[in-house]
Order: C-alpha cells, then sequence, then structure tokens
C-alpha cells in the first residue's frame, strides 16, 4: 500500500487543495496577509500557525471527551493562547530581529479563524493522530498561499527574494505591491485562478 | 494634549485603518459585509468591544502584568478578557434587539476572533499609550473599522447586480474591492 492510499495521508492532503482554508473558506487571512511583504516573514508566520494548529488540534483531540460543550471556545482558546505564547518566547530567543519585524502579528495567531476552526470541525470528532495530520494539511495549504503571495509581492514589489536581488537592474519596483492594497491585489489574482482551475476541473466532469 | 488625542483619533480611523491599511479584521469584513444593516450592527458591536477591551486590557498590563513582571501572559489574559466581554456584549444584544443577533448570527461570538480587536489592545501597550489614549485610539480603530465595512457593505449591495464573471464571483471580486478601497484609502496618508 502506497503512502498516498492511507486515511492519514487523505487527511493530511485535503487541507493542500480540496478544503485549502484561504481558497475554499476565505479562513485566516486576517492576522497573515499583513506579513507577506517578505517571503521570509511569511514563512515564520506559517511555522507559527502550523505549530499552533497541529498542537491544539492534537490536544483538544486527546481531551475532546472531556470538554464541556458550552465551554468549549474558552478551552480551544487557552490551549491555542497557551502555544502562541510559547512560539512567541521561542522566536524571540532564536530570531530577535524577525520576532520585532512580526511585531504584534505573532500573538496575533491566536485569533487565526484556522486554528479554532479546525479544532471545532475535525479535532472535536477524530483521534490526537488524525487531528494532527489535519491540522498539518490545513496550515500547510495556508502557509503555501502565503508564500505564493509574498514570492508575489517581494519580487515585483522590492526586486529581492529572501533579502537577495533577483530582478535586473532597471526593474522598476512596484511599491504598490509592498504596500496594503498589494496585499488585497495579490491575494484576489490566486483566488480568481484557483477559482478558475477549480472550474475547469470540475467543468469536465460535468 | 487634546491635539495629539485628536489627531491619534484620526490617524486610527483613517491612516492606519484597521481593515484598509493594517489588515486586521478581514474574516468579518468580508463575511458581514454584504448587506448594509447587518454591516452597521457588526461596527458598533465591534466598536463598543474595541473601546471596553481597549480600557480594561490597559488597565491589566498597567496595573496587574507590568508591576508583577508577568508581561509573557499578556496575549492569553488579553484574549479572555475580550470572550467575555464579548459574551457580554451578546446577552445585552440578545436581550434588546433580538432582530440584530438574529442577523449577525454567528459572527457575534466570532468578535473574540476579530484580530482587530486583540490588535488594538496589543498595539496600545506596544505603542505605550495611557488610559486616555488607549481608549481614544481604540474608538478610532473600532470606527474605521466600522466605516471600511459600512463602504464595503454599500459596495458589494450594488455588485449583487452587477454581472461578475464566474470565477471572479464571491471572495475574488470582494478583494479586488477591497484593494481598491484600501488603495483610496492612501489618499488619508497626506493627513498625518
Amino acid at each position: 500500500m502506497s503512502i498516498t492510499n492511507t486515511q492519514g495521508w487523505k487527511v493530511f492532503a485535503e487541507g493542500l487543495w480540496k478544503n485549502n482554508p484561504i481558497f475554499i473558506m476565505v479562513l485566516g487571512i486576517c492576522s497573515s496577509l499583513a506579513v507577506t511583504t517578505f517571503v521570509k516573514n511569511a514563512f515564520v508566520m506559517y511555522l507559527g500557525v502550523a505549530f499552533a494548529t497541529v498542537f491544539t488540534s492534537t490536544i483538544v483531540a486527546a481531551i475532546r471527551k472531556r470538554i464541556p460543550a458550552t465551554y468549549r471556545m474558552l478551552v480551544f482558546m487557552m490551549i491555542t493562547s497557551t502555544l502562541v505564547i510559547v512560539f512567541d518566547r521561542l522566536l524571540k530567543l532564536t530570531l530577535p530581529a524577525v520576532s520585532k519585524e512580526m511585531g504584534p502579528y505573532v500573538g496575533l495567531i491566536i485569533t487565526n479563524c484556522i486554528v479554532m476552526g479546525r479544532s471545532e470541525a475535525f479535532a472535536m470528532s477524530n483521534t490526537p493522530w488524525l487531528s494532527a495530520l489535519d491540522g498539518l494539511g490545513t496550515s500547510t495549504g495556508y502557509g503555501l498561499v502565503l508564500l505564493a503571495i509574498a514570492v508575489l509581492r517581494e519580487v515585483l514589489g522590492m526586486g529581492t527574494l529572501l533579502g537577495f536581488p533577483v530582478m535586473p537592474e532597471a526593474y522598476a519596483r512596484c511599491g504598490l505591491l509592498i504596500s496594503a492594497p498589494g496585499a488585497f491585489l495579490c491575494l484576489t489574482v490566486l483566488l480568481f485562478l484557483a477559482n478558475a482551475i477549480r472550474d475547469s476541473m470540475s467543468g469536465g466532469k460535468k | 494634549m487634546s491635539a495629539d488625542l485628536f489627531s491619534i483619533f484620526i490617524i486610527a480611523i483613517f491612516i492606519e485603518n484597521f481593515v484598509l491599511n493594517q489588515i486586521l479584521g478581514i474574516c468579518p469584513f468580508v463575511g458581514v459585509s454584504n448587506r448594509v444593516d447587518s454591516a452597521v450592527g457588526m461596527g458598533l458591536a465591534v466598536t463598543f468591544v474595541m473601546v471596553l477591551a481597549g480600557v480594561v486590557t490597559w488597565s491589566i498590563q498597567n496595573l496587574f502584568l507590568a508591576p508583577f513582571h508577568l508581561e509573557y501572559l499578556q496575549t492569553l489574559s488579553f484574549i479572555l478578557v475580550i470572550a467575555s466581554l464579548v459574551q457580554f456584549v451578546e446577552m445585552v444584544i440578545r436581550k434588546t434587539v433580538p432582530s440584530l443577533y438574529q442577523a449577525l448570527g454567528v459572527y457575534l461570538p466570532l468578535i473574540t476572533t476579530n484580530c482587530a480587536v486583540l490588535g488594538v489592545a496589543l498595539l496600545n501597550v506596544r505603542k505605550g499609550y495611557g488610559l486616555v489614549e488607549s481608549a481614544v485610539n481604540s474608538l478610532g480603530g473600532g470606527l474605521g473599522f466600522f466605516f471600511a465595512l459600512l463602504l464595503m457593505a454599500g459596495i458589494r449591495e450594488r455588485l449583487e447586480v452587477a454581472e461578475v464573471p464566474v470565477a471572479m464571483r464571491g471572495a475574488p471580486i470582494t478583494f479586488i474591492t477591497a484593494g481598491l478601497l484600501a488603495i483610496a484609502f492612501y489618499g488619508f496618508a497626506g493627513l498625518a
């Protein structure tokens, strides 16, 4: 049996495309679009979100039978914010410069709807192992979109990639892409492409 | 002093608009902006929660966390405060304006996860604002969110009757609109 046939892989792969949090559910973009001006920051954001989602989902799934339904949001939030604090401290310790650049946005991972969304939609009714995979798949699907936006914005807006110049000297930098409107416009382009691809794929079946 | 407060207020609404400039609070911005009346309700609820949260989190930060060197508990305690405030506002709205409660639906509890609310609390601390400045900044931020949401809802009501290419329907057209609004808001930067 190849790895792509296991249930775990399916759960993982679901989040990458079929249930991609950004393309399908338009979730979790709030706290993250702002850090997509640089690929490096976007990657750190992805790490943070993945860390928070995977462990929140795992913990929630492990204690799901003990979480009272009425207070589950509060419980999710306590778990997530503890994890985010851990990530924030780790980041400050290892990459203080990046931590400073990200400003309040790392703390804002708590309010990233993906984390809570996965706890509510998946982890509350599945085993810890599957929930961890689900969290990893969803956050990776999210991270890929984030990185795509960051690459667009950094290359076209600053002429660099990961801080190294990649565009010819004469390239006129598109400052708009670095500013806030650029984030919206890049996201639009990606959403449009994803929709178009999805339509043509399902159009073939009809 | 009052001039400072006024400029904090104006900057929070127009120049550093949470939605269009800081890209915070996008979830409710996209989710609730399809009708003007629910946008008004959501805008008011968020503004209210934001001001309360700004004042309460400032007090927690300066009266409790800072003196005891517990700053690392900042996000945890802030989010708990915000969650309780949202619960409180939800109860009040359900009792007083049931129709608004129906219209806001799931988005009301989701104010808790509105990053703009936590964002304003964190930014107040980061910028070292005092109590009054925090309150004014939160009020400006809330009104800015309200303003952006209202504009967006107005545009989207028009968009409903417009012919949009299939692949652009839904989220993409919304974000294009948001992008154009954000560009328009850049004009306010000259006010600073």
